[in-house]
Formats: C-alpha cells, sequence, structure tokens
C-alpha cells in the first residue's frame, strides 16, 4: 500500500481539491496534500457522499428488495437486481433454480454487462484513449470521437442498444426492469422477441471483437504510458465456476495475491465475512473491504474486470478466451498488470457477453414456462454476482412476518476503494509532482478513476462537462491559486 | 323513453335512483374517482368526480341523476383541481412507485396519469407509517393509504366483520385494525373477504406476490384507466 494516505504533518502543506469528482450516482473528491516544492505528501479519493439504501431497505418486504434495491444505480441497475434476487431465492429456499430462470436471468445479466461496458468504454473513455488524457477538452467527448471516428461512436451506440434491448425483453424495462423474481423470473421470452436478438447478435459479436483489438491497438501505440499509468500491484477477487472458468453470474469466490498464489479458491460466497472484512476511516463514507486472513492493511484487493480475466483459468466462449490468452501473454503480461488494461479487459468481457447471448438465444430452454420454484424458508439470505464492475454482494436477514431487518451491501466501488486511491496516488506521483495545476492533469487523476468505474465518472462525459474545482491552499488557509471548470465546461480563474 | 341529461354535451340516460357517475359509467364515460365503486353505497371523500350540474360543484358519485341537468366533467377548471387533489393524496402518504408492487396496477397512479400529473406539486408530509405483516397471507402497507374507505365498506357490508375503521379527525384520519392489539393477525381478516381484493391502492397486499406479473402485463400497462369504464373490470384484473 503506498504511503501516501495520511501525511505526517499535514498543516504545512498546501491542499488541492478536486471537489466533486463525480462518483456513483453522486459525488467524490480527490484531495492532495503538497509541500512548497510541489511534492506530493498525500492523496485520497473520498467518497463523500451517504446513501442509506441499506437502512431504508429495512422494515420492507422481501419480495420487493430485488426491485427497490436497484434504485441505487441508474448504470448496473440488472446486477442490484440480480444479486438481490438471489439473495431471496436464499429466503424462499429456492436453492436451484428452473433452466428456464436461470438462462433468462443470464442472459439479462449479459445484456447488463454488454451494455454497461460499451457504455464504459466507448461513450465514457475512448475520448482520453482516442485523443490523449492531455488532449483538447472541446472535443474529447463522444461528440468529439463521432465526428472523428464516426464508425466507432455508431458502433459503441449499438452495441450498447443492443444491450439494453436484452434488458428490455427480459426484465421489462431498460433501465429498473422487474424481470427477476424470489425463485425465478416473472417472464420468459417468445419466439418473435429471441428472433428480434437473433437477427443482430453476429454482428454484434464482429463488433466487439473489433473493440477488443481496438485496445490492443491503442496500448501498441502508446505502450510505455499505458503500462506504467497509475500502476500498482493488488490481490485480487472475483467469482470462478467450479471449473475455474469466467462465470459473470455465478460461482464461489477466489482470492489471488499479487504475486499470483491462490488465497482461498471456490470459496462458498454464502459465508463470505468469514474471509471478507469492511474497515472504516474517518475521511469516507465509503468502507475499505479487505481479506481478513492478511488484516486491513495489507489485505485490500481489486476487483472488476482486469481481475476477472487474469484470476479464471479460462472463458468459457471461444473468441473471448482467445483474446483473454493474447491480452495475458501481450508484453511479457506487463498490460494485465496495467491500470489501463481494465479497458483491454473490459472489452474481452462484453465479446464474452455476447457470444453468451449468441448461445442462450439458440437454447430452446428460454421459451419455457416453468419459470418459478421455491423451497424451505430460511432467514439469511446473500446473493453474489459480478456486475460490470466488479464483485457485488447483497445480504439481508428477513424475519419471519416476510420483512427484511438487516441489509448489507457491498459493491464493486467500494470493493476497490483502496485500489482506486492507489492508482490516483501514483498518477499523482507521477503527473503532478512539481507541476502547476491544469485542467489536462486534473483529467489524468480522472482517467485513473474511470479505468475502474464508470459510476464515477458518469456525470462527468454524461453531459461531456464534470464540474470541478481545484484550489491551491497555503499553510495559512489562503488560497494561493484556484481553477474551476463550470458545468458548461468553461474554465475560471 | 328513458330520462336523459347531458354530460360534456352527450346525452346520457339514465334510471330513477342513479347517480350521475353510474350513468356516466355505464353510457361508457369516464368521470375521474377513487373512494367511488358501484358495488359500495358512495362515500363522497376524495372528491376527484366532482362535476358542475348546472354551473355548480357537486360530487358525481353522490349526486342523483335527474331530468335535463347540464353536467360538466372534462374541463380543464374541474381537472386542475382533481390534478391538486390527486398531488395532495401523492404527498399526504409514502408513493414510491418505482419500488411499489401495485406500480401498473394501482387506480391512484393511473389516475394520476390520466389527469396528466407532472411532480407531486406539494411539500411531502412522509409520515412514518409502519407495515404490519402479522398476519401470514396478507400485508398491510399503510404509507399507501389514501382514506378510501372501501376496505371499511367492503369488511363491513360485504364481510360482515368490520375488519378496517377509520380513525381521528381530518388531516390525523387514519386507517386501523379492528382488533386489541391493532394488528391484522388478530383479525378474523380472510384471503377470501372482500376487503382483501377491493383496495386501489397498494394497502391490502396478498404476501409473496410482489412482481410475478410483468411489466407489460399489468392492468393499466394494458389500457389507460378511462378505458376501464366499468369500474368492475378494474377490480377484477388488478
Amino acid at each position: 500500500m503506498s504511503t501516501l494516505e495520511t501525511a505526517e504533518h499535514p498543516e504545512k502543506l498546501r491542499r488541492v481539491a478536486i471537489d466533486p469528482v463525480s462518483r456513483v450516482e453522486g459525488h467524490g473528491k480527490v484531495t492532495i496534500l503538497l509541500d512548497d516544492n510541489n511534492k506530493v505528501h498525500q492523496v485520497r479519493l473520498h467518497i463523500v457522499e451517504f446513501r442509506g439504501f441499506e437502512k431504508f431497505i429495512q422494515g420492507r418486504p422481501y419480495w420487493e428488495v430485488p426491485v427497490m434495491a436497484p434504485r441505487l444505480c441508474g448504470i448496473c441497475p440488472v446486477s442490484h437486481h440480480l444479486a438481490a434476487a438471489k439473495a431471496m431465492d436464499m429466503i424462499i429456499g429456492a436453492e436451484r433454480l428452473t433452466p428456464t430462470a436461470e438462462k433468462i436471468r443470464r442472459l439479462m445479466h449479459y445484456g447488463q454487462i454488454m451494455q454497461s461496458h460499451a457504455l464504459h468504454f466507448f461513450h465514457l473513455c475512448s475520448p482520453d484513449l482516442l485523443f490523449g488524457f492531455s488532449s483538447e477538452v472541446a472535443r474529447r467527448n463522444i461528440v468529439g470521437v463521432a465526428a472523428e471516428y464516426p464508425d466507432i461512436a455508431r458502433q459503441g451506440v449499438l452495441l450498447r442498444k443492443f444491450g439494453q434491448e436484452v434488458i428490455r425483453i427480459t426484465a421489462g424495462k431498460r433501465i429498473h426492469g422487474t424481470g427477476a423474481i424470489p425463485g425465478g423470473v416473472n417472464k420468459a421470452l417468445t419466439r418473435e422477441e429471441r428472433d428480434t436478438l437473433l437477427a443482430d447478435v453476429y454482428q454484434m459479436i464482429a463488433w466487439s471483437r473489433d473493440a477488443v483489438h481496438l485496445v490492443r491497438r491503442l496500448f501498441e501505440q502508446n505502450l510505455e504510458e499505458y503500462n506504467a499509468f497509475g500502476r500498482f500491484r493488488a490481490h485480487q477477487l472475483s467469482l470462478v465456476r467450479a471449473d475455474g472458468a469466467m462465470d459473470l453470474y455465478h460461482g464461489g469466490l477466489r482470492a489471488r495475491s499479487m504475486d499470483g498464489d491462490i488465497l482461498f479458491d471456490h470459496f462458498d460466497y454464502r459465508h463470505y465475512w468469514d474471509v471478507i472484512f469492511e474497515d472504516v476511516k474517518s475521511w469516507s463514507y465509503m468502507k475499505f473491504p479487505f481479506l481478513r486472513s492478511l488484516g486491513p492493511e495489507r489485505g485490500w484487493y481489486r476487483v472488476g474486470p482486469l481481475t476477472r480475466v487474469a484470476n479464471c483459468d479460462f472463458i468459457p466462449t471461444p473468441f473471448a478466451d482467445k483474446e483473454r490468452c493474447e491480452f495475458l501473454a501481450f508484453d511479457d503480461g506487463r498490460a494485465a498488470g496495467a491500470t489501463l488494461g481494465f479497458h483491454w479487459a473490459r472489452m474481452i468481457e462484453m465479446l464474452h457477453a455476447v457470444e453468451c447471448i449468441k448461445d442462450l438465444l439458440h437454447d430452446d430452454d428460454i421459451l419455457g414456462d416453468d419459470l418459478v420454484t421455491s423451497g424451505e424458508r430460511a432467514g439469511r439470505g446473500v446473493g453474489v454476482i459480478e456486475a460490470p464492475r466488479g464483485t457485488l454482494i447483497h445480504h439481508y436477514r428477513v424475519d419471519e412476518n416476510d420483512l427484511v431487518i438487516r441489509a448489507n451491501l457491498i459493491v464493486s466501488t467500494t470493493h476497490n476503494n483502496q485500489a482506486m486511491n492507489e492508482a490516483v496516488r501514483q498518477v499523482a506521483i507521477q503527473y503532478l509532482d512539481g507541476h502547476e495545476v491544469t485542467e489536462a492533469l486534473l483529467n489524468h487523476i480522472e482517467v485513473a478513476i474511470r479505468a475502474f468505474d464508470p459510476c464515477l465518472s458518469c456525470a462527468t462525459h454524461a453531459l461531456g462537462k464534470m464540474p470541478l474545482e481545484v484550489e491551491l491552499v497555503d499553510a495559512e488557509g489562503s488560497v494561493v491559486s484556484r481553477l474551476a471548470k463550470s458545468s458548461d465546461g468553461s474554465f475560471s480563474a | 323513453m328513458s330520462k336523459t341529461f347531458t354530460l360534456d354535451g352527450k346525452t346520457i340516460p339514465f334510471k330513477d335512483g342513479q347517480t350521475i357517475i353510474q350513468a356516466a359509467l355505464e353510457a361508457g364515460y369516464y368521470i375521474p374517482h377513487l373512494c367511488y365503486h358501484p358495488e359500495f353505497k358512495p362515500h363522497g371523500s376524495c372528491k376527484l368526480c366532482t362535476v358542475k350540474v348546472n354551473g355548480r360543484q357537486t360530487a358525481s358519485c353522490t349526486m342523483l341523476a335527474a331530468e335535463g341537468q347540464v353536467v360538466e366533467s372534462e374541463t380543464p377548471e374541474l381537472n386542475e383541481e382533481r390534478r391538486a387533489l390527486t398531488q395532495m393524496l401523492f404527498v399526504e402518504g409514502n408513493h414510491f412507485c418505482p419500488s411499489c408492487e401495485k406500480s401498473g396496477d394501482c387506480q391512484l397512479q393511473a389516475t394520476a396519469y390520466h389527469l396528466g400529473m407532472m411532480s407531486t406539486h406539494y411539500d411531502h408530509f412522509f409520515p412514518n407509517r409502519p407495515l404490519d405483516a402479522s398476519h401470514p397471507d396478507f400485508l398491510l402497507d399503510f404509507n399507501r393509504c389514501i382514506l378510501c374507505s372501501l376496505c371499511v365498506r367492503a369488511s363491513r357490508d360485504v364481510d360482515g366483520k368490520n375488519v378496517f375503521a377509520l380513525a381521528g379527525r381530518g388531516i390525523k384520519t387514519r386507517l386501523i385494525v379492528n382488533a386489541k392489539s391493532g394488528r391484522l393477525a388478530d383479525t378474523d381478516f380472510a384471503a377470501t373477504d372482500k376487503a382483501a381484493s377491493v383496495c386501489p391502492v397498494g394497502v391490502i397486499l396478498p404476501k409473496r406476490r410482489g412482481f410475478a406479473v410483468p411489466i407489460g402485463q399489468r392492468t393499466f400497462d394494458k389500457q389507460p384507466i378511462d378505458a376501464y369504464v366499468d369500474n368492475r373490470m378494474v377490480r377484477e384484473e388488478g
């Protein structure tokens, strides 16, 4: 772990604040403490907003939770929908879903992975990657991409649209649907719906392969910078299937140390608290999860596409697995440890998701009518899923009257809290040390954050203009210089 | 030859003893309403069915139809007042449609859509109303109660049980359960009761049903509330 978390004598240092950095549907900020020589002494990514979902889910009936919890997020609500539904499967004793129910849920989930990854890469991050981190701010957005690379922008939009259609057809709505219910799903596909998706799925596979190759080319063109940018070593955590394959919907927990050793494997997530614990720090509302066996200082880890692609033994779809092998071998494996390797891994996962969608569309089980199952009622439910950004844990206790009495959600961004802090610290050291604060510098920090979690950057690029304010404050608290970017994108001193 | 009155210029036939809303609905003409139900004696409390009869406002669920009446209903003025009443119902309770299992089957929500309600406009009361989940088969979520009294009337007049009652006065009026403990589990309420299926909003809910009916197949996904001019159809489908 970097030593830059807490400076020894902060009172003597200047404070640079990026406030707000956009966060998961809210605000975060980055603070940097510098001495008179602009040497970096402290860097923190703070999550300063409080949501409270775990509290107001309490007292609600359990069957409402898979629909209520997804309101946490507008980008990956399906992940919360499915994690909550999986937890409630346990509550009603639905140990094994019907084939139709499980396949419809998987279809929904792969649609989510696809649309979220496409949104993140094409809409939010491709401007940084295609134009450069310090490029002209006016064109560093999806509109700029559409002007200069119209085919890439169009494919990104249509890939996302296809994923959204898969979600709409399985969940009832593109955002915040109701398809997964405790014990199964409330609808299967009709033949017409299946045929509609089948008509386009092969084009989506081709474009997804192109997207993987695009990131590879970007790495080849910027090899040194991409490999070094915000680089840090981390332990890794993800779900894997019983045979070690990537499985984004279900599996056991596998943790791998930063040296590549397996720390635990196929761990039953229904007892995740035996291996994961959450630390609390006074300067952030977001908790810091860690692996119990290694403790809070050494036990933090990284989740998400980069982790999943490296942590599994193989990807069970052919095109994606081939890309995985090439990614892991690229530059002697260095890209697989780079923060910007997230983008490459993300596109490999998008390809995997589309391949899975294709396979499911050819499976007649998705047209079935055996939708729901149940068994012996239980009081505790745990649902874990690999959301687009990483491992997502939903944990509930339900009383004998069917009301939720306790809820604990550990979302992907939370798992990555320390990892994102590390990446931001590395970027600050690499690019900030001794330099004047500029918009381009701010964007480097944002580029590192964006690699992890598009929720943090969605406000940035959704409007194309993230409001930011950076202040240099001397030891007496006086503002030395200030640079502000307003929500209309204009800069002022 | 039957007697008639005019409603927004249309001739509506009626039988002696019928109210304006009864005759209008029978003739296929929708007047917004929430506390009215064709199977029960009118309550006249929600006031959404207010119309102008010969220039004067009155509740069409309690006003008897009479020969030659000139009734106005679909006017900007009346709909504005109906919208305001609906907004007040929304802010008095806790109506979170996004996570409400009744969404798509809820008459309050459907009426709000019909009236073009785009926001709740007024300050929310955010009352604290705990759920009653004591009954093994039914849940009471008082957050959504609009005090229409349909459950009170159904339990009293059809089921002969008096499980529900409205207590308090004015703004403090609230739905209560007629048991010493105040809990539904301590009454003889049953799933087969009329009161179990009469709630137009999401207060009286069968447990564990939730979102079993998908989006697109719910009552008001199929057609808007004004297309269900025979109110009984709404009850059966909802």
